[in-house]
């Protein structure tokens, strides 16, 4: 009873994790069409970035800050040079990307070494915290309550948060509106009186900082390491084509279905847990190719 | 039709080809080869690796059996092919006579099965330590003066036993080959002396996420024995003691060593305490390990290498050294196939910086291994004290030869002791 | 993904006996190939040429897919890796592991399987299009690279298989170096051929048809799934032998050979090359070879030896930012430039 409540918790707030780096990249893809499979490198480098902004200031939540705003402009900088010289062209933002993804990989390699880089967890974060749950009694009668990690927990609560602020914006607002018409017709749209190149690289950047912050809460409970940005980049593409490309509630769905499927795969099926997650994603191409919650691809 | 274009590439490419000069003998010039993994992740490894040789060279003066040691380096990344094609390359390209390499398990194996097709050439292990590579099926012309995964972990059981008291213990390990090894060598000496390992949990590697794995660990246990490695290391430590884990750890040797130490966080204060094995201990006293650093230290300056020697350092240096004594002993003597020279290696005894290092009748060293403990050291680092040195230990672990192979290859159930 | 306009669109039936006839350059190359051993060393015939040769044809089979049929597929390298893995797990080994069937049962059936593999990815792949596509067989890379790395009852796990050679048959020892070059080169020359053949009929100029507007294919009657998955069948047979190939010349297979990674360096090979022609995997591949054997010797000078693949990525990045044609993309250009010089 305990492990199944543990393994279900630990399935929700790993999806938490892999909701909060999807998420830009579907903002990214989705709404923009642009192919960017250098996202996983974002996300190395938010880590590589916020362990150092924390190694400085000892302050975690400015950590997140700064590796938001810096991978925010390094994706800027990433729509201006590259993705606006090639809007439509799939193939090639895809080989481009994956170009700078290597260069990325080897810099980053070159700057921060091999090495593992832990973030350290913030004291008000760490720790397990006793949640209200019953899961046994000791000898004597006493109710055992469930422990679980606060950091997690706290992992959970930031991408509900991300998640409630993401989905309005995109289907309730303006400019949700104003880029879903600015992908599909950006000359009407800019005839109206609109930036819409302004408005695709606020998007990005948002995109790329998302990645960015995934990356510092990442290497807070796991590690920052070479590698991880391809293992990311994977994760995110096995989310949202399970979730449905442009859709925020897909995306959750997604995360929350492939992180349950890893942590329920790593207790009992431990050997092959990550070929699980890959599983759905065939099964869902098979019946379902655009995805859970996907619209018209 | 489309021809015109294709062939001016290949041209040029054979020009170069044809340009590249074949390897000249000049007089008393003993081209060696040194293959480590100077790319990717474990550069910094492969770089420590060339320094043990460089010390050796020095320490000899880059001469012995009468010639003149031309030392050509070549990197893999730690994927057999790529080592197998490195040390192709200094062979057939650079006309290497002696290879020492490689650094990790896999390109070992591979490369065992490569020496059998060159003959003439003698190859000497750099640190991999897969059992395999010389317990089975064994090169004739393939030496290694350096212990194997399971000689890694040899003593420590029989000090968690004896010592700690720790009769019932839980096990988590990387899913692959050698942590399987460590396994191999600790479970035998533990489960002989009495203990119990009540379960086993593999974790397939690069598992970022251990939540779970550490929920399902058993907590009615004396302790948890743990093989990680790198950064799977560090993210178990860290979720172990945010999930509220206390129980005491034994490492394997790959759990404790300098990149895990020396990481950045609070992940490593977890390991204080922890009882290991390994092949060397950095802070051990003997005059021979001490002489052996202070050469280290004294040849690079300290922003080009570590504080003191890695494992990695240590056997290259190790297999470096055997390579040079031997040359002396046959007074550089490699006709016929090197047959004197590699009669020579066999017969071998190596005073190296952990003792002494003698080969088995598969060409595997026989040598000392460390129990060492965790400890906090000066400055705020930590370090692996030295608790005891054991005596020489064989591949077979003391056993009989024919008994121990009954075990069979490395396995995750391998032994079975519950 | 739509290619500009092929300059070579109808063949018509001249066309295409020139596509295969042997006009003096193409016999100039064939015959400097073919005599190649006689004046390289061992090394650079078969660690630069051989290699080239056998990562030339699993490139090939991308460039095939690509080019022709307008779906990239990064899981050519998993088709290669299946036929590469069934040779050495059914058939002979050092190790003792697998079934030791002998080559005449082992190969034809790695190769069938490997094409039914192929199929199999084909029809879960051609429900999606364009950089779908790319993502999705990029995770059936990883998944299976994942699944042999794990599973030791049919792949051995982490270790992989070693000790995969050649059998011997027609009484040659195809494993002495020379004939395992002419060896390799043989099944080189009879892809590109294929390839080419295969571009030129109705069934490649349907493709082609495909690629650019699969509507309007569609519209005229043909059967636009049934021709992918055909596509796919017919690279997956080419990928298969080049992965055959592949574990023969490195003479073992791991989980390492067929990772995410190394479907990567296929695609830059095949990009960097040229992805509109079949030689261009080729030439990507030479280039690629090349560069990994010999960037630690020339690259030291000006970068670190290490980052090496920094050079190889920003080699990939200039050429899909200036010349999304590759090096044949390069080459063009310059010929049609000496045209235009020349009729001026």
């Amino acid at each position: 009873m305990r492990l199944f409540l543990l393994t279900l918790l630990n399935g929700i707030t790993l999806g938490a994790l892999y909701f909060v780096v999807a998420s830009g990249f579907t903002l990214i893809f989705g709404l923009m069409r642009n192919v960017n499979l250098a996202h996983g490198s974002l996300y190395l480098l938010g880590g590589y970035l916020g362990y150092g902004a924390i190694a400085l200031t000892d302050s975690w939540v400015v950590g997140l800050v700064f590796a938001f705003l810096v991978v925010a402009l390094v994706g800027m900088a990433l729509q201006v040079l590259i993705f606006r010289r090639m809007q439509g062209q799939d193939l090639r933002q895809t080989l481009v990307t994956i170009a700078l993804s290597i260069v990325l990989a080897d810099l980053m390699l070159w700057i921060w070494g091999g090495g593992y880089y832990q973030v350290q967890t913030p004291e008000w974060l760490y720790g397990a915290v006793t949640l209200p749950i019953m899961v046994g009694a000791t000898a004597s009668g006493e109710p055992v309550y469930l422990q679980y990690p606060m950091l997690r927990l706290f992992i959970l609560a930031f991408a509900i948060v991300v998640g409630l602020l993401l989905w309005p914006m995109l289907n309730r607002t303006r400019i949700g509106t104003m880029i879903r018409a600015g992908v599909d017709d950006g000359d009407m749209l800019s005839a109206t009186g609109v930036n819409i190149q302004l408005v695709f690289v606020l998007v990005f950047a948002l995109g790329a900082g998302l990645a960015g912050v995934g990356g510092v809460i990442g290497g807070t409970f796991q590690a920052i390491a070479p590698g991880e940005d391809v293992k990311t980049l994977l994760a995110s593409l096995v989310v949202v084509i399970v979730g449905g490309m442009g859709s925020i509630v897909g995306t959750a769905l997604g995360a929350v279905l492939i992180g349950l499927a890893e942590q329920i795969g790593s207790v009992y099926l431990p050997t092959y847990a990550v070929i699980l997650t890959f599983l759905i994603m065939v099964v869902v191409l098979a019946f379902r190719p655009q995805g859970i919650m996907g619209g018209r691809q | 039709m489309h021809f015109t274009r294709s062939y001016v590439l290949p041209a040029i490419a054979v020009a170069a080809a044809m340009l590249a000069p074949p390897a000249l003998a000049q007089e008393k010039t003993l081209k060696v080869g040194g293959l480590a993994t100077l790319e990717g992740v474990f550069a910094k490894n492969g770089e420590d690796s060339m320094r043990g040789i460089d010390v050796a060279l020095k320490e000899y003066k880059n001469t012995a059996g009468g010639y003149k040691i031309e030392l050509i380096k070549a990197s893999s990344d730690a994927k057999p092919e790529t080592a197998i094609r490195a040390a192709r390359k200094l062979i057939e390209q650079d006309g290497v006579k002696i290879l020492i390499g490689p650094l990790s398990g896999s390109e070992g194996l591979a490369m065992k099965d490569f020496a059998k097709t060159k003959p003439e050439i003698t190859f000497i292990n750099g640190t991999s330590a897969a059992q395999d590579t010389t317990l089975r099926d064994p090169a004739p012309n393939f030496f290694r003066f350096w212990t194997d995964g399971a000689q890694w972990s040899w003593g420590l059981g029989e000090y968690v036993v004896k010592v700690k008291g720790w009769k019932k213990i839980a096990a988590i390990a990387e899913d692959y080959s050698f942590p399987y090894t460590l396994m191999l060598g600790f479970a035998l000496d533990y489960c002989g002396h009495g203990g119990k390992i009540v379960s086993r949990s593999w974790v397939p590697l690069g598992t970022k996420d251990y939540a779970s794995y550490i929920a399902a660990l058993p907590t009615d246990v004396d302790a948890i024995y743990v093989a990680l490695g790198g950064g799977d290391a560090i993210a178990f430590l860290n979720q172990y003691q945010q999930a509220g884990g206390k129980a005491k750890l034994i490492a394997g040797a790959i759990t404790v060593d300098q990149s895990i130490l020396t990481s950045k966080g609070k992940a490593r204060e977890a390991l204080l305490g922890t009882p290991a094995a390994q092949p060397i201990a950095d802070n051990d006293d003997s005059p021979a390990w001490k002489t052996f650093a202070k050469a280290y230290q004294d040849a690079f300056p300290p922003d080009q290498r570590f504080p003191t020697p890695s494992l990695f350092a240590t056997g290259y240096y190790i297999a470096t050294k055997a390579m040079l004594e031997g040359l002396n002993a046959v007074k550089g003597d490699l006709s016929n196939n090197h047959a004197a020279y590699r009669q020579a290696l066999s017969k071998l005894k190596l005073q190296g910086p952990t003792g002494e290092i003698t080969l088995d009748e598969n060409r595997q060293a026989i040598a000392p291994n460390y129990i060492t403990e965790v400890v906090e050291g000066p400055g705020g680092s930590m370090i692996n004290r030295v608790i005891k040195k054991t005596p020489p230990i064989s591949q077979t672990l003391g056993m009989d030869r024919a008994k121990f192979l009954a075990f069979g290859p490395v396995g995750r159930d391998n032994p079975k002791c519950n | 993904m739509s290619v500009a306009a092929h300059q070579d669109g109808a063949a018509r039936p001249a066309e295409r006996a020139r596509a295969l006839s042997i006009d003096l350059p193409s016999l100039a190359v064939l015959a400097l190939l073919i005599l190649l051993p006689a004046f390289t060393n061992r090394f650079v015939l078969t660690e630069v040429f051989g290699l080239t040769f056998a990562f030339g044809i699993i490139a090939l089979s991308l460039q095939f897919l690509a080019g022709y049929g307008g779906m990239v597929n990064l899981a050519q390298i998993t088709v290669a890796g299946i036929a590469g893995y069934m040779v050495a797990v059914l058939g002979p080994n050092t190790m003792g592991f697998g079934l030791a069937w002998p080559w005449w049962a082992a190969i034809p059936i790695a190769l069938l399987l490997a094409v039914a593999a192929s199929a199999l990815i084909g029809l879960l792949a051609i429900r999606t299009d364009g950089i779908y596509t790319i993502m999705i067989t990029l995770a059936i890379c990883a998944a299976f690279s994942y699944f042999t790395f794990q599973n030791y009852e049919i792949f051995n796990g982490y270790n992989g298989v070693n000790g995969v050679t050649p059998p011997r048959f027609f009484g040659v020892d195809w494993t002495e170096p020379t004939a395992f070059y002419y060896l390799l080169l043989a099944f080189a020359a009879l892809s590109y051929i294929a390839a080419l053949y295969v571009s030129r009929s109705t069934f490649g100029l349907a493709l082609q048809g495909i690629r650019d507007s699969a509507r309007r294919m569609e519209a005229i009657g043909f059967n636009v799934p049934a021709h992918r998955v055909a596509a796919y069948v017919f690279t997956g047979a080419i990928a298969a032998v080049g992965g055959i190939l592949l574990t023969w010349h490195n003479g073992r297979i791991s989980p390492g050979t067929i990772g995410v990674g190394a479907a990567i360096d296929i695609l830059i090979m095949a990009v960097i090359g040229g992805i509109r022609h079949p030689i261009g995997p080729f030439i990507g591949a030479l280039i690629f070879v090349c560069l990994s054997t010999f960037a630690m010797d020339i690259v030291e000078v000006v970068i670190p030896r290490e980052r090496f693949k920094l050079v190889v990525g920003l080699g990939f990045l200039l050429v899909v930012l200036f010349s999304p044609d590759g090096v044949m993309g390069i080459v063009d250009k310059i010929r049609q430039s000496v045209r235009r010089n020349s009729s001026a």
